[in-house]
């Protein structure tokens, strides 16, 4: 999903040629980048881009599986949902930091995501209808995002690596509980299996859209793969998504919703139907279902914290006065 | 108007008794005692701590990566520090 | 020989029915902190506030699947916290008021929580061996919500004048279900006899003396104790338990009797 956050990207930069093949060789010979360590402005901003967008996915999508916390069916899924979302949360703090030592601060991050001009993962603008929503999130979601996430623990930025590893550990559990959701409901009753089916046709196509529109054969000479900041295309990641997929619907006794999808015995992978990126577009630009409704939650937040802050704030700065006082008075 | 930034921690985490504190990652706190808490909460969901410290991230002194070859560079050719660098017979056994 | 045989099993419908309450105190305070993922007013304070909900969950999974055994009719956790009617709850009523703002939240929170840090201490000597083992792992839980929440409410009192003109109205909306915390009707009193339970009544000094301690560092005053509500425990709720349970409810009603 996180390579929707290089939609856009401005990699352009300014420095002289010996800064620039300098900076290469350092990423050629496979050295982490460090926050202090001299950086093209372009690699900086591209990062920044993508790190607090990858962090923004995470946070608006506590939203969609939130909203089934007070709802889950037993205590047990109940914990782990809650757990779940919290991660994400933790995620998202984790992403912002790493961001943080690129020079842009939370609150400024934050204010970019409030105004609608930094974008999120089209993903959680799709609404999460039935429980068995919240196991094909975790399933389909979460292990496209892992897809991504792992390739990204080697970026050459290493704050982002160092944050993805962490992240990577984390979620390990995350597609193993919507997983189990999924079995629990394809051993079920009919109409749960119904239900883990529907809940697939939806979230599907949707998650394939999750690695970006295809790049063609531009993908090499792009400035992100060449900076190591992206280290495969969008379809690769996306094929090697839906050869984990396929066999694991099977399992389930489910029926991916692409009835042009077959087995290639040449490439040893499936090729897949159209994908339908005018509605991914679509999405992207704020015409999806939840669009309006994440942000503007987003903001309720914000704004009902505010005074919370503020307080918090006010009592630091009386606190060391105080303090400060008292150590005059002592003298 | 952006809002005033809170301040920023850095948190360390010593995950097992004999092992040294390791950095863990960054969290916002308006104060020490808060900092503490959201270091608990945030990077020891998973049983990682037995003993946190934070510090404000502005309080750290960091070298200069332009100072990197006169800070680094001199220790490389001190070879004979190193215990690969004497040579014992076979025999002698390990040492 | 039936005389002795009919103790036991008044005894073991009274026990049952005080793990039971506990588990509801624990699961609708839970429902209510999980209520707030996602919406906290820090990213830090998110994932703390799940903390606290997650570890009461934990308690009332333990608190319930002992319930279930202690009765004997082969209910399970799920089945005892999801399908019963509202008047069968027994939570306290304090746990069911809404989240309000941030400083009710905190409030709410500090008031149980500077009530069950003490009542876990003494559970953990209870006779009841399975009791005193949740207390054991509870108590250390419950201390750090204490402390969280003591923290936050010194700095909402003592922060700015609007953190404290709310936090003074968190106080007097929930200071009248606090008497409800000490009450001891004839379930606890069996409990505290056989040396099972703990005596509430006995809690009162002590978090008051807490309460107090917190409140004075907070520029904030306990309120005057007017008219206590009472009536969880005899399933008389504010009308909040019932929205609770709708959505708490919902999946298991909607589809009886499936596994999830």
């Amino acid at each position: 999903m996180y390579s929707q956050g290089l939609i856009g990207a401005d990699g352009q930069t300014h420095e002289d040629a010996a800064f620039l093949a300098a900076f290469q060789a350092r990423i050629d010979a496979e050295q982490k980048i460090e926050p202090n360590d001299p950086m093209p402005e372009g690699y900086r901003k591209t990062l920044v881009r993508q790190i607090s967008q990858h962090a923004h996915s995470e946070i608006i999508g506590m939203q969609p599986e939130g909203n089934w916390i007070s709802r889950a069916p037993s205590l047990r899924r109940k914990a782990a949902l809650l757990a779940k979302v919290q991660d994400e949360g933790g995620h998202g703090l984790y992403l912002y930091s790493a961001a943080e030592t690129l020079g842009v601060s939370r609150e400024e991050m934050t204010e970019q995501l409030l105004s609608g001009a930094a974008k999120y993962s089209s993903i959680f603008n799709y609404p999460a209808l039935t429980w068995a929503d919240i196991g094909a999130i975790g399933w389909l979601v979460d292990g496209a995002a892992i897809m991504n996430q792992i390739v990204l623990c080697r970026c050459s930025y290493g704050p982002y690596a160092r944050a993805m590893i962490r992240i990577c550990k984390e979620e390990s559990f995350h597609q193993r509980q919507g997983y189990e959701i999924m079995i629990a409901l394809c051993n079920g009753s009919k109409e749960q299996k119904e239900l883990a089916q529907d809940a697939l046709n939806r979230f599907w196509w949707p998650s394939l859209m999750m690695f970006g529109p295809p790049e063609g054969d531009s993908v090499h000479s792009n400035q992100s793969m060449i900076w190591k900041i992206k280290r495969f295309s969008n379809d690769d990641l996306r094929d090697k998504f839906i050869n984990a997929s396929v066999p694991q619907a099977e399992k389930l006794g489910l029926t991916i919703p692409d009835s042009d999808l077959k087995w290639n015995e040449a490439k040893q992978g499936y090729d897949h139907g159209e994908i339908d990126w005018d509605e991914f577009w679509r999405v992207v630009k704020g015409d999806g279902i939840c669009n309006r409704e994440r942000l503007k939650n987003r903001r309720r937040v914000d704004r009902d914290g505010a005074w919370v802050r503020e307080a918090a704030m006010a009592h630091a700065q009386k606190r060391r006065a105080r303090m400060a006082s008292a150590r005059i008075a002592a003298e | 108007m952006s809002e005033a930034a809170m301040p920023l921690w850095e948190v360390f985490i010593r995950a097992r008794n004999g092992l040294s504190h390791k950095h863990a990652g960054s969290i916002h706190a308006t104060d020490a005692e808060m900092a503490l808490h959201a270091a608990r909460d945030v990077y020891t969901r998973r049983g990682e701590g037995q003993s946190i410290w934070v510090v404000r991230s502005s309080d750290i002194v960091a070298s200069d990566p332009v100072d990197k070859d006169m800070m680094f560079e001199p220790t490389a050719s001190k070879i004979y520090r190193h215990p690969t660098f004497y040579e014992i017979p076979d025999d002698v056994g390990n040492m | 020989m039936s005389g002795t045989c009919e103790t036991i099993m008044a005894s073991n419908q009274t026990l049952f029915s005080y793990v039971l309450r506990l588990a509801d105190d624990h699961l609708i305070l839970s429902q209510r902190l999980g209520e707030w993922c996602g919406e906290a007013p820090t990213l830090e304070e998110d994932l703390a506030l799940a903390n606290i909900a997650l570890d009461l969950i934990g308690q009332a999974r333990a608190l319930y699947a002992y319930a279930g055994q202690v009765e004997g009719k082969g209910r399970n956790e799920d089945q005892l916290a999801f399908m019963r009617y509202e008047r069968d709850y027994q939570n306290l009523l304090i746990t069911e008021q809404p989240n309000g703002d941030f400083a009710h939240t905190i409030v709410r929170q500090f008031f149980i929580s500077a009530y069950m840090d003490p009542f876990w201490r003494r559970m953990e000597s209870s006779k009841d061996e399975m009791l005193a083992a949740i207390a054991a792992k509870a108590s250390k839980e419950v201390t750090y919500h204490l402390r969280h929440t003591s923290e936050w409410v010194i700095r909402l009192g003592d922060g700015t004048r609007e953190s404290h003109e709310r936090m003074v109205e968190a106080l007097d909306d929930l200071m009248m279900f606090t008497g409800e915390l000490f009450e001891m009707d004839a379930v606890a009193q069996e409990m505290l006899q056989s040396g099972v339970g703990v005596d509430a009544s006995d809690l009162k000094a002590e978090w008051q003396h807490t309460v107090q301690t917190i409140l004075q560092e907070a520029t904030l005053e306990l309120p005057k104790a007017g008219h206590m509500q009472t009536g969880g425990r005899t399933g008389r709720h504010s009308e909040h338990l019932g929205h609770i349970l709708s959505e708490l409810q919902y999946m298991q009603r909607s589809f009886p009797g499936l596994t999830w």
